[in-house]
C-alpha cells in the first residue's frame, strides 16, 4: 500500500490549532511549551489527519490541470459530480506518543473492512474503513488511526 | 498549559464541559480546510453544495467538530495525556451552530481514566459521540 512521508512542522501545527480555535500555548509558543510536562511544542490530538496535505493523490484537493468537482463557471466542474458523495462516519486515534515539530513520519495506509447498511435518512449506506500507521524516523509506531467513510445513496435528510 | 488529572481527586461520574465554538463561521470552516488539506467543496462551496450535492448549505468537516471536541478533552486531561480518542459523527454541524462538549469519567484503573465524550449543538442535538482514555497521575 501507499506510504506517505509526513514532515511535522511547527507552523503547520500552529495553523491547525488556530483552525480548531485552540489557543493553548503548547501548540505555538516554544518557550512556554518548554516549561510544560511535554517539554516542547506538540501537535493537537486530531493533527494526524492533516497527513492529507502530503498525500500526492489525495482526492479532496484540487490539482493543476485536472477538473475539480466544485463550482467555477458552473456549479460543478465535472459532468457527473457525486450526487450525495462521501461523509465521515467515524474516526479513532490511538496515541503512542505526541507528534512534535521535526518528526518525519512515514504513514502507511491500509484498507479495512467494507459493509453496508440501510438508513431511513439517506438510503443505502456503504461504509469503508481505512487504517493508517504513523511511524517515526526510528521506525517506532507513534500513532494509529482508523477512519470510517460512508457513501450515502442520497443526501442525509435533515428532518 | 494544562495539568494532568489525579486519581486521588477523580471519581467516576466527574464531568467537564466547555462551549467549544460559538456561532461557527464559514471562515473557520475555510480555515480548517486549509490547515487539514481537506478541500471537499461540501464544506466551503455553497454553489456546489446546494445545487449539486443537495444540502441546504455548506457544513463543517466532521474532523473540525472532532478537533473542537479534542480541545475540550486536552483542556481537561492535560497536554500529551491522551492514549485513545475515537468518535462517531452523528449529525452534521452547520454555520451558525454553537457547540458544547462534555467529558464524563466512566472508569478509573491502572493509571488511566476512561472518558465518555459528547458534543451537542445549541438545540441539544448530539453531533459527536465517542470515548477517550487518558493517563492520569496517582
Amino acid at each position: 500500500m501507499a506510504k506517505i512521508t509526513f514532515p511535522v512542522e511547527a507552523s503547520h501545527i500552529m495553523m491547525f490549532a488556530r483552525a480548531v480555535g485552540d489557543t493553548n500555548p503548547v501548540y505555538h509558543d516554544a518557550a512556554a511549551a518548554a516549561k510544560t510536562e511535554v517539554g516542547g511544542i506538540i501537535a493537537p490530538p486530531t493533527f494526524g489527519q492533516a497527513v492529507a496535505q502530503f498525500d500526492p493523490d489525495y482526492h479532496l484537493r484540487p490539482k493543476p490541470g485536472q477538473a475539480w468537482f466544485g463550482s467555477g463557471k458552473t456549479p460543478s466542474g465535472v459532468e457527473k459530480a457525486p450526487s450525495a458523495g462521501g461523509l465521515h462516519a467515524e474516526q479513532h486515534f490511538e496515541y503512542h506518543r505526541p507528534l512534535r515539530p521535526g518528526d518525519v513520519l512515514s504513514v502507511e495506509l491500509k484498507p479495512g473492512k467494507t459493509w453496508e447498511k440501510e438508513s431511513k435518512r439517506a438510503g443505502k449506506l456503504t461504509f469503508r474503513e481505512r487504517i493508517a500507521e504513523y511511524r517515526d524516523q526510528t521506525g517506532a509506531l507513534v500513532l494509529t488511526t482508523r477512519s470510517v467513510g460512508v457513501t450515502t445513496e442520497r443526501p442525509v435528510d435533515q428532518g | 498549559m494544562k495539568m494532568a488529572l489525579h486519581a486521588s481527586r477523580l471519581k467516576v461520574g466527574d464531568t467537564h464541559r466547555e462551549r467549544v465554538v460559538e456561532n461557527l463561521t464559514r471562515t473557520q470552516i475555510v480555515q480548517y480546510a486549509g490547515a487539514s488539506g481537506d478541500y471537499n467543496p461540501i464544506h466551503t462551496d455553497a454553489t456546489y453544495t446546494t445545487e449539486v450535492a443537495g444540502y441546504p448549505s455548506v457544513f463543517a468537516h466532521g474532523m473540525l467538530t472532532m478537533g473542537l471536541t479534542g480541545k475540550m478533552l486536552t483542556n481537561y486531561v492535560g497536554d500529551g495525556r491522551l492514549t485513545n480518542f475515537g468518535v462517531r459523527f452523528t449529525n452534521q454541524v452547520w454555520p451558525g451552530d454553537s457547540l458544547d462538549s462534555t467529558a464524563t469519567v466512566t472508569a478509573i484503573h491502572d493509571g488511566l481514566a476512561e472518558i465518555e465524550v459528547v458534543t451537542t449543538n445549541q438545540d441539544g442535538k448530539e453531533v459527536v459521540r465517542g470515548t477517550a482514555t487518558a493517563r492520569i497521575d496517582p
